[in-house]
């Protein structure tokens, strides 16, 4: 390359400048290519809030419905399952539902519901999102005798009680997620809604 | 001009060719005047066979993208009307699926040649780097094509990995919704795994495989004795230990491939759901968001590193133990500094290393396929920690060790992991607990302890100044 004449400074500014504003430019064009990933506006319209029926709920029984693509679980509890609540307290990571993450302030009490009998959850294990299989009874061979009913996660062994609160020690850190969720009537259940109309 | 003889060898095709590209140049140096050493075994196939899976993947995968459906409504539907309706469309499917699980069998081998061999070592770390390169971009790759049926295996197996991620302090959540595109698995995410299927990752592949190629023939092989043919030369420069590639390499792998083919066929005619360690019963499945399956392993070439996910306690810490113990392979030409390459040459105590470390290898596979249980989930936690100790002693076995130095990390190492068994003893686990804690420590004890005593056992061999075969 001719050097001579030629002032260096100069030189060296404009190749500076240059890849400062060409730099410039490669992430400026990035951000479309990776905005592009997100979730598009359809996606996002998807999110409408589910009614469920709770009246042909038996005792025990869950029934699963889907909500935004994911399952949200409703059981009618046992009194027999209620009561097991506040027994096995000393087993659990989370018992009185301190993460407030995990469910709406109106679920955040011992039975982790608006209507002790009803509880509303969804379905997907906080560890890695499977979905854990129910095993309402109690103390079952596979299970050991001191287990009080809930959800085991086949996934990784995750084990959840009545109110989905994780047990000690499993992979799973946090209770099973209480999706915002309202009473239309007596009873109708509208997952997806907060009381005050929010959606979440 | 036609009686000029020096016109007539540059001349024809092949002359104009070559005064416009290096055709005959690349030739010579890459296959026809590219010595390696003679005394490959039958451990040196597996690279040629890689080549010839990575071709087979390639060639199958374009018919199949001929007539598959990226489409979450259509895309399962599109699978099964290649079994049925496409002609041979079975044969080309069952081919891709079976060479997905050969690619890693292929692979596995290709990688325990080099732990056996040393070639990892200098001057050879660029190439092992390219390697675990290449090796990590092929588990992306047939993660994103096991989505791609869109069964319920598929549709779950992506929920967990994906939600591997999610396990990230603060950015987890959102960062998941960017992978997925949704707020769920959905359309969104199959049809941009189907991109990155067919297109991102198979170039980023056989970019990673020429850097692997171009870095092998720059510095040449290593062979099962882990002596430099090039310190060696005659009098024109040549290696003495040396064969040219081509023909005698190029002949002796086309036996390979042949005995190769005649495995990989008997699987994809007879066995190509090897009882559902290659596709999965499940899979049958159209993908059901609201149903998990009641066992959702992942495929067998992940299970390894899955089980040391499911071995920590914590989502975070098991996925960063599940990164750390593939990271880890980056860094193992810098751990194990012993200059004695070939494993013919090194001590009984790091050949028992490497042994444990197959065993290990295998173990965590097999739990990682099964159902979490209170006897498995403790010897998954066992094998995971000896499956890092195994890169410890590598290291620890870099040279011979003092008694001293062997008898005290013996004692640090066994008090770090008693000392958690004993933050998490339970009276009614305690024989289980106990009897497990007996792996790693024999493990250690065997390999670092009982060399301290019998001498023999930690003391590395001479090498030899030619290949012995």
């Amino acid at each position: 390359m001719a050097n001579e004449g030629v002032s260096r400074g100069r030189r060296r500014f404009l190749v500076a400048a240059t890849s400062v504003v060409g730099g410039a430019g490669v992430v400026a064009l990035a951000a479309p290519f990776v905005a592009a990933l997100q979730p598009s506006a359809r996606a996002q319209a998807a999110g409408a809030p589910v009614e469920v029926n709770v009246s042909q709920i038996e005792p025990g029984q869950r029934i699963s419905v889907g909500w935004r693509g994911r399952p949200v679980w409703v059981v009618r509890r046992t009194p027999e399952m209620l009561d097991l609540l506040p027994e096995i307290r000393d087993r659990l990571r989370d018992p009185d539902s301190e993460q407030v993450t995990q469910q709406p302030e109106y679920a955040r009490n011992p039975h982790r519901s608006i209507d002790p009998e009803i509880v509303v959850l969804i379905g997907l294990c906080t560890h890695l999102g499977c979905s854990p299989s129910y095993r309402p009874e109690i103390g079952t061979a596979d299970m050991g005798a001191d287990w009080g009913g809930g959800w085991l996660c086949g996934c990784h062994g995750s084990r959840f009680d009545m109110a989905g609160r994780v047990y000690r020690n499993m992979p799973a850190a946090l209770n099973l997620e209480v999706p915002p969720h309202h009473y239309l009537s007596d009873d109708v259940i509208l997952v997806g809604e907060d009381p005050d109309g929010e959606t979440a | 001009m036609a009686g000029n003889t020096a016109d007539k060898i540059q001349g024809g095709v092949l002359g104009w060719v070559d005064a416009r590209f290096p055709l005959s140049q690349l030739w010579n140096e890459h296959l026809a005047q590219y010595y390696a050493p003679k005394n490959f075994n039958f451990w040196y196939y597996f690279g040629s066979l890689a080549l010839l899976v990575l071709v087979i993947q390639i060639v199958t995968g374009i018919f199949l993208t001929m007539f598959f459906k990226p489409d979450a409504e259509l895309a399962f539907a599109s699978v099964e009307y290649i079994m049925r309706d496409v002609e041979w469309g079975w044969l080309i499917r069952y081919m891709h699926s079976t060479g997905a699980s050969f690619f890693f069998v292929v692979v596995y081998l290709h990688m325990f040649r080099a732990l056996l061999y040393g070639s990892y070592k200098k001057p050879r770390e660029l190439i092992w780097i390219f390697g675990v390169l290449i090796y990590i971009v092929l588990m992306a790759e047939a993660f994103a094509g096991y989505l791609l049926p869109w069964g319920q295996m598929s549709y779950w197996g992506a929920q967990v990995i994906v939600n591997l991620f999610a396990t990230i302090p603060y950015i987890g959540p959102d960062l998941v919704t960017w992978i997925r595109g949704d707020f769920l698995l959905s359309d969104a995410t199959l049809t941009r795994f189907f991109a990155l299927h067919v297109i991102a990752l198979p170039l980023v592949l056989l970019l990673l495989i020429v850097a692997h190629i171009i870095a092998l023939h720059e510095v040449g092989s290593n062979n099962p004795d882990g002596v430099e043919i090039k310190a060696n030369k005659d009098e024109n420069g040549l290696p003495r230990d040396g064969i040219r590639f081509h023909p005698y390499y190029t002949v002796k792998d086309l036996v390979g491939v042949g005995v190769f083919l005649i495995a990989f066929f008997a699987v994809v005619f007879f066995a190509p759901e090897m009882g559902g360690l290659f596709l999965k019963p499940a899979n049958m499945i159209p993908a059901d968001p609201l149903v998990t399956p009641d066992l959702i392993p992942p495929v067998w070439y992940f299970t390894s590193f899955y089980s040391v996910l499911r071995a920590v306690p914590d989502p975070f810490l098991g996925v960063v133990a599940m990164g750390a113990a593939v990271v880890v392979l980056f860094f193992v030409p810098w751990i194990d500094r012993n200059p004695v390459k070939s494993i013919r040459y090194r001590s009984s105590a790091h050949k028992l290393n490497l042994a444990v470390f197959v065993v290990t290898f295998v173990v965590l596979g097999y739990l990682g396929l099964q159902q979490v249980t209170a006897f498995y989930g403790e010897l998954t936690l066992r094998f995971a920690v000896m499956y890092f100790l195994f890169f410890w002693l590598l290291w620890f076995h870099s040279r011979e060790r003092s008694a001293v130095f062997s008898l005290v990390s013996f004692a640090v190492l066994v008090g770090i992991y008693s000392f958690y068994d004993y933050t998490r003893f339970d009276p009614a686990n305690a024989q289980l607990l106990l009897t497990a804690w007996l792996l790693p420590t024999a493990y250690l004890f065997v390999t670092m302890v009982v060399p301290v005593f019998a001498r023999n056992m930690g003391r590395d061999r001479p090498v030899p100044e030619r290949v012995t075969a």
